[in-house]
């Protein structure tokens, strides 16, 4: 399957009584979320080609075991109640083999399997977060930092950066680039495609598209501590004239992410949190100004330098890798040795608060 | 050669130790069982130890604190006390008189002992010179390994007093025979998961 | 004198007490949780003084001591297992039920805070598998294992007590954490660097560390334990391919567990010395790296599930033929099937992780193998079907949840091939739909499994069947209630709702919660019934007794023994010829013979290593958890002192006469020519005292 097409949905070739279930069960999923305005939740309902592709194998994996299934619910009761102590159906109490039916019970699965693992590897291959999308457009490098419970959103080509917000562009592809500043956690956007674990010290990739303009719900999949339900966000997919005035206000409107702000990101809270810390309403924050290393330093956990440059200058072509980050994790480690003293603990950007009580700023 | 029945594999005491020859069967073949649940933890360990190779974080490696020379004594000590345990189980099996049974078992402790007390000063050594395991993720992995290892040896040791005081309690009666024919399997088998560390880590770090 | 304090009490200070919170902190959400916490604390004191007293009361402790904590009978052991089991099933039931109350009520809120709820579903899973699913099933191998391969018991008694006493510490230091708080809330998996001192450095996940490590250190003397006696133990006549199925997946599940746990002892081990000795195995920074931790975790945690389920298939066997009244189809097949079940669960443990960032090609790889695991399982499937088919089905107890097993077990094996699709787990990973499918397994197939064990053989082990009413009760309640429990946690995955959650702000989400904490109200009133099942079978156990021992007409060794067996369980080692070597029998008239010589039996002699491990192995525990060193080094000097000690013992075993042995047979036998055989038409009534109208050429009556 092309995901680079943005063709309208073709459906799976299933029999008609999976494009019944599959009727029902959207019919079902749409009505319980008409009441609520949350934005999308799912991919039962999918927003972008990834999501889209998913919901398509999703079908295709039910309908192919149903060939295996089916039989199961069908004939257990019919033989259960034919068979029955006080019926009066034949009664063979040694017969205990038959090459017929064990060719079956052996081959069937075995074809359904076969079949299933060719478009599984295709699939698997073809969906892998790290292969980035096709398309005429240049994709949007969004860096994804998440903390204990919020993330942060760094813009690197534009200098900018949001914490519990994701605006993007619709219908351009994102090419993220995913760590954690603190323990295991896993970053996902269900509508839009796959979800991708981020750990400290390492970096993972992520490739998205939101088909056409929307907002979707994302979130944190890991369990990381008391804050974890909280962990949430949402995604605005815009036009590409209202993303670049996204981008405008924010530098217009935000505060620079200095050293007072990393402190209030580091410190164990929602993003609400941070917002109330650096004196501002509701639950998302804009930083006008972010350090075009600050990512890198993150994940190689050296001394922040706060009066370093803003941004670098947009990068031309297609998603430009930096040092070794495009490979898979486990192969990241950082490229340049960081000398470290030899007594004490490598030291991150100021210390994470990791005690159970949160101290005044 | 007599045409007795093998009852398990490994050396095996023969008709004339009757009763625990038979015993032998199960209770040896168990303590293989238990050997190769043991050998996955060691292997397992060993896979760590690869994979954390590389982080050494900036700290002291291979280079600063493997000693060829401490780790070939240490492989001789344990080398030679096989052979001497070897001596131990054959005494055991052909002769009628103790004597040279606990003369071998001694001295294989001794080597045992010798082994770990040695061990003990290169890790001190190597302490000294910044190779703690707090250190790194690299020095964590090895002292899980190579300890571990020595605390088998200790374990070793322990149960060969522990057995030597009981064939001053019972005499050579078959639960000896039995336990001896075991800790024999165990004593080799630490052995051959030394020759893993001192080839993979010792001179495998070194080369 | 504080000194003295801190140095005998370690960490363990008055915040460990579950008021602390409330009373030092009284808010809305402390105080609730407060009087929950302190209530399940409660339970747990007044659990220990009500047996303590009604021991005392009955004067029983003598009985209790030589009887069952020091005997080394295989029988007791496993029933002594099941206890555990059950205990336990009915605290991580409450604590589910507890937990899907909160979701029901907890849109954007609820009563439970996040740390509580942390708790729970740590101890949930914890307790659920390690120590209600591992004891179970290793009670009903141990009891029965042995009688159907004709052996006395087995291989090694002694580290049979001693992988109970390990067992009931582990189960014993979860149950006073819930007096001593708090438990971890790094969920059953406890990934670092959540779990690491850095992040957690209470007492929490260390309870957790030392409690695995006990229960993984039982499982695998236990493995050891099974797999030598199915070795080494068959009766004559009792070749490999001749054993009753459930020894071999008995075998199976040995081999898995011998090299199956081993991984899990070296992850917590590494995982308590990051956090005990400052290593870095798992930290971030220094050279640590995460994704080991849950290699290991994986490799232990896939065959785990593969040890989990195969002795419910072992049973669900047995139960398909028996209460069909036909031979087992395809057992060659079914051989097969399970040991390669057995390997592949090697091959697999990557799925657990597919998000992690591996590449594709990796993926596919795992997932496909992942597939190919489903096959063997399938054809099980099927083959139960076919034992059905052409064979005369009755509807017992065992048998409905069999039945209830058979379709719901194979929607589960549905969701799992959806997970083992990289594409589309991406989408499910760490959801509802995850927590739906490994529930969808585990429920109808390994308690429902166990459940009809317990109805099957209960019989055999004290001499009277289970009265029914309750018991279908229990099983329909069973049934449905895990359907309405858990279908709607698939709905809810797909909806993008993550596991351990405790709260959402999702409407679309409530209508789904609802319905599964109702589905959990009617969890527990399953359990409530399996309560007064057992209850009312205690009442009513001598119109139920059926004490001849062939209560259900059943076809393998174990069923030609009086209920309850003699400690020896046969007078005479038999000599088997075919498969169904009971059935056998009965059919040409040679059941219930008189040996012709008896002669004296060797049994080992009662020890007390058992409730020496299970007493140093849980202060060794408790002391590691609150740094309380003075008590890990004496418990410590303790089982190794013992241990030296039991190496000197020489009187290991007891002499039962011939003439004692003879007498008991021939007092059996009487038996047996008094009591009117009954067919299986009346195999539910008083008639049944347990002999079996005999099966003509294999056709049961």
């Amino acid at each position: 399957m092309n995901i680079s097409n943005l063709g309208p949905v073709t459906g799976i070739r299933g029999n008609p009584g999976t494009r019944l279930i599959r009727c029902w069960i959207t019919l079902l999923s749409i009505t319980l979320l008409a009441g609520c305005s949350d934005g999308h939740i799912s991919f039962l309902d999918p927003q972008g080609p990834i999501a889209r592709a998913q919901y398509e194998h999703f079908w295709f994996v039910i309908g192919m075991c149903l060939i295996v299934v089916l039989p199961v619910f069908i004939f257990t009761p019919l033989i259960a109640w034919r068979y029955r102590y006080h019926g009066k159906a034949v009664y063979k109490p040694s017969w205990a083999f038959s090459k017929v039916m064990d060719t079956l019970i052996w081959g069937v699965p075995f074809v359904v399997v076969a079949i299933m693992s060719v478009v599984l590897w295709q699939q698997t291959t073809t969906l892998d977060p790290y292969k980035p999308l096709d398309g005429p457009q240049k994709p949007l490098q969004v860096e994804v930092v998440g903390f204990d419970w919020k993330w942060l959103f760094i813009y690197p080509d534009q200098g900018i950066a949001t914490v519990g917000r994701l605006v993007i562009p619709a219908d351009r592809p994102i090419s993220f680039r995913l760590t954690s500043a603190s323990v295991m956690q896993t970053f996902f956007i269900p509508a839009l495609g796959s979800q991708m674990d981020v750990m400290n010290r390492m970096v993972t990739r992520l490739h998205l598209k939101a088909s056409h303009t929307g907002t979707f719900k994302g979130r944190n999949m890991q369990y990381n501590g008391r804050g974890f339900h909280k962990q949430q966000f949402d995604v605005d997919a815009v036009s590409p004239e209202a993303f670049d005035e996204f981008v405008q206000r924010v530098k217009q409107q935000g505060q620079p992410l200095g050293r007072q702000a990393y402190t209030a990101l580091s410190r164990r809270g929602t993003s609400e949190d941070v917002a109330r810390a650096l004196g501002l309403h509701g639950d998302t924050v804009r930083f006008s100004r972010v350090s075009g290393a600050l990512f890198s330093t993150i994940v190689n956990s050296a001394h922040a330098d706060w009066a370093a440059p803003v941004a670098r200058p947009p990068r031309a072509g297609p998603a430009a890798t930096t040092n070794g980050d495009s490979t898979h994790p486990g192969t990241t480690m950082p490229a340049r040795a960081i000398p470290l003293r030899q007594t004490t603990r490598a030291t991150s950007l100021p210390q994470a608060d990791h005690q159970h009580r949160e101290t005044a700023q | 050669m007599s045409t007795q029945p093998s009852r398990h594999p490994g050396l095996n005491l023969g008709e004339p130790h009757a009763e625990a020859h038979s015993a032998n069967e199960e209770f040896v073949f168990g303590f293989w069982v238990f050997m190769m649940s043991d050998f996955i933890i060691f292997g397992l360990l060993f896979a760590t130890y690869a994979t954390m190779l590389g982080g050494q974080a900036g700290g002291p490696g291979p280079d600063e604190l493997f000693e060829l020379r401490g780790a070939f004594i240490e492989t001789m000590l344990l080398l030679v006390s096989s052979f001497t345990f070897g001596m131990a189980s054959l005494a055991l099996k052909y002769r009628e008189d103790r004597k040279w049974l606990i003369i071998w078992l001694l001295i294989s402790l001794v080597l045992g002992v010798a082994f770990i007390g040695h061990e003990l000063l290169d890790f001190h050594r190597m302490f000294d010179k910044g190779g703690v395991p707090s250190r790194s993720g690299f020095l964590s992995a090895f002292f899980a390994l190579v300890p571990l290892h020595g605390l088998h040896v200790t374990a070793a040791c322990i149960w060969l007093i522990a057995l030597l005081g009981q064939i001053a309690v019972h005499g050579l009666d078959h639960g000896v025979k039995i336990s001896l024919t075991r800790l024999a399997i165990l004593w080799h088998f630490l052995d051959i998961v030394w020759i893993g560390i001192f080839s993979l880590v010792y001179l495998g770090g070194l080369a | 004198m504080n000194h003295l304090s801190d140095l005998l009490l370690g960490r363990l200070g008055r915040d460990a007490l579950p008021f602390w919170e409330m009373l030092k902190d009284p808010t809305t959400s402390s105080i609730i949780n407060g009087i929950i916490a302190t209530g399940a604390a409660a339970m747990v004191i007044l659990g220990a003084l009500v047996v303590a007293g009604l021991l005392t009361w009955y004067g029983k402790w003598k009985i209790l001591w030589r009887d069952w904590l020091t005997s080394p009978d295989h029988k007791k052991i496993g029933i002594m297992f099941i206890i555990i089991a059950m205990v336990m099933l009915l605290r991580a039931v409450i604590e589910a039920a507890i937990m899907r109350a909160q979701q029901a009520l907890g849109l954007g809120g609820g009563f439970l805070s996040p740390e509580h709820f942390g708790q729970l579903f740590t101890t949930h899973g914890t307790i659920m598998i390690f120590f209600m699913a591992m004891p179970f099933l290793t009670g009903v191998i141990n009891h029965v294992m042995p009688l159907q391969i004709g052996a006395r018991d087995l291989s090694f008694p002694v580290m049979n007590t001693v992988s109970l006493g390990l067992t009931a510490a582990g189960a014993a230091l979860v149950m006073v954490s819930l007096v001593l708080a708090p438990f971890s809330t790094g969920g059953w998996s406890g990934y670092p660097p959540f779990t690491e001192s850095a992040v957690n450095p209470g007492a929490g996940v260390d309870y957790w560390i030392w409690a695995v490590t006990l229960s993984t250190l039982s499982s695998t003397l236990t493995g050891i334990n099974f797999a030598v006696t199915i070795y080494k133990k068959r009766t004559r006549g009792m070749n490999l391919m001749r054993m009753p199925l459930f020894c071999w997946v008995s075998l199976c599940t040995a081999i898995l567990m011998i090299f199956g746990m081993p991984p899990l002892t070296v992850a917590t081990a590494l995982l308590a010395l990051d956090r005990y000795l400052d290593f870095h195995f798992f930290t971030a920074d220094l050279g640590g790296n995460m994704m080991n931790y849950i290699n290991l975790f994986w490799a232990f945690g896939h065959p785990e599930v593969y040890i989990l389920i195969l002795p419910a298939f072992g049973i669900y066997s047995e139960i398909f033929a028996n209460f069909s009244g036909k031979q087992l189809y395809g057992y060659t097949t079914l051989v097969i099937a399970t040991m390669a079940i057995a390997v592949l669960s090697f091959t697999v443990w990557l799925h657990h992780f597919f998000t992690m960032g591996q590449s594709a090609h990796v993926n596919a790889v795992f997932g496909i193998a992942t597939m190919l695991i489903g096959i063997p399982t399938g054809v099980k499937i099927y083959d139960w079907m076919l034992t059905m088919y052409r064979g005369r089905v009755r509807f017992s107890i065992p048998m409905v949840y069999a039945l209830g097993f058979l379709m719901l077990f194979t929607l589960g094996g549905l969701s799992g091939i959806i997970l083992a699709t990289p594409s589309v787990d991406y989408q499910v990973h760490n959801s509802l739909f995850l927590v739906a499918h490994f529930h969808n397994m585990l429920i109808p197939g390994l308690l429902f499994g166990m459940l009809a064990a317990y109805n099957y053989w209960f019989p055999k082990a004290f001499g009277f069947r289970l009265e029914e009413r309750w018991g279908y009760r229990a099983a329909f309640s069973w049934i449905i209630g895990f359907m309405l429990a858990f279908f709607p946690l698939y709905a809810l995955g797909l909806l993008g709702m993550p596991r351990r959650t405790v709260t959402f702000f999702t409407p679309a989400y409530l209508p789904w919660t609802l319905a599964a904490g109702l589905g959990a109200l009617v969890i527990l009133f399953a359990v409530y019934c399996l309560i007064m099942q057992l209850w009312q079978s205690v009442r009513l156990r001598q119109e139920n007794a059926t004490p001849i021992g062939d209560p259900w007409d059943g076809r393998s060794l174990e069923w030609a023994t009086p209920a309850p067996p003699p400690e020896y369980n046969f007078p005479v080692l038999p000599e088997v010829y075919s498969h169904d070597p009971f059935t056998e029998q009965k059919s040409g008239g040679r059941a219930y013979q008189r040996p012709e010589r008896y002669a004296d039996i060797t049994m080992p002699a009662n020890t007390a290593m058992g409730v020496i491990t299970a007493v140093t192995g849980f202060l060794m525990a408790f002391g590691l958890t609150w740094y309380m060193w003075w008590l890990v080094i004496a418990s410590g000097a303790v089982a190794l002192i013992a241990v030296i000690a039991r190496g000197y013992a020489r009187n290991t075993t007891r002499v039962i006469p011939a003439a004692e042995v003879q007498r008991t047979h021939e007092r059996w036998l009487d038996d047996v020519a008094r009591t009117t055989p009954v067919t299986r038409d009346h195999e539910h009534t008083r008639a049944n005292r347990g002999l079996a109208v005999p099966p003509e050429q294999g056709a049961i009556q």
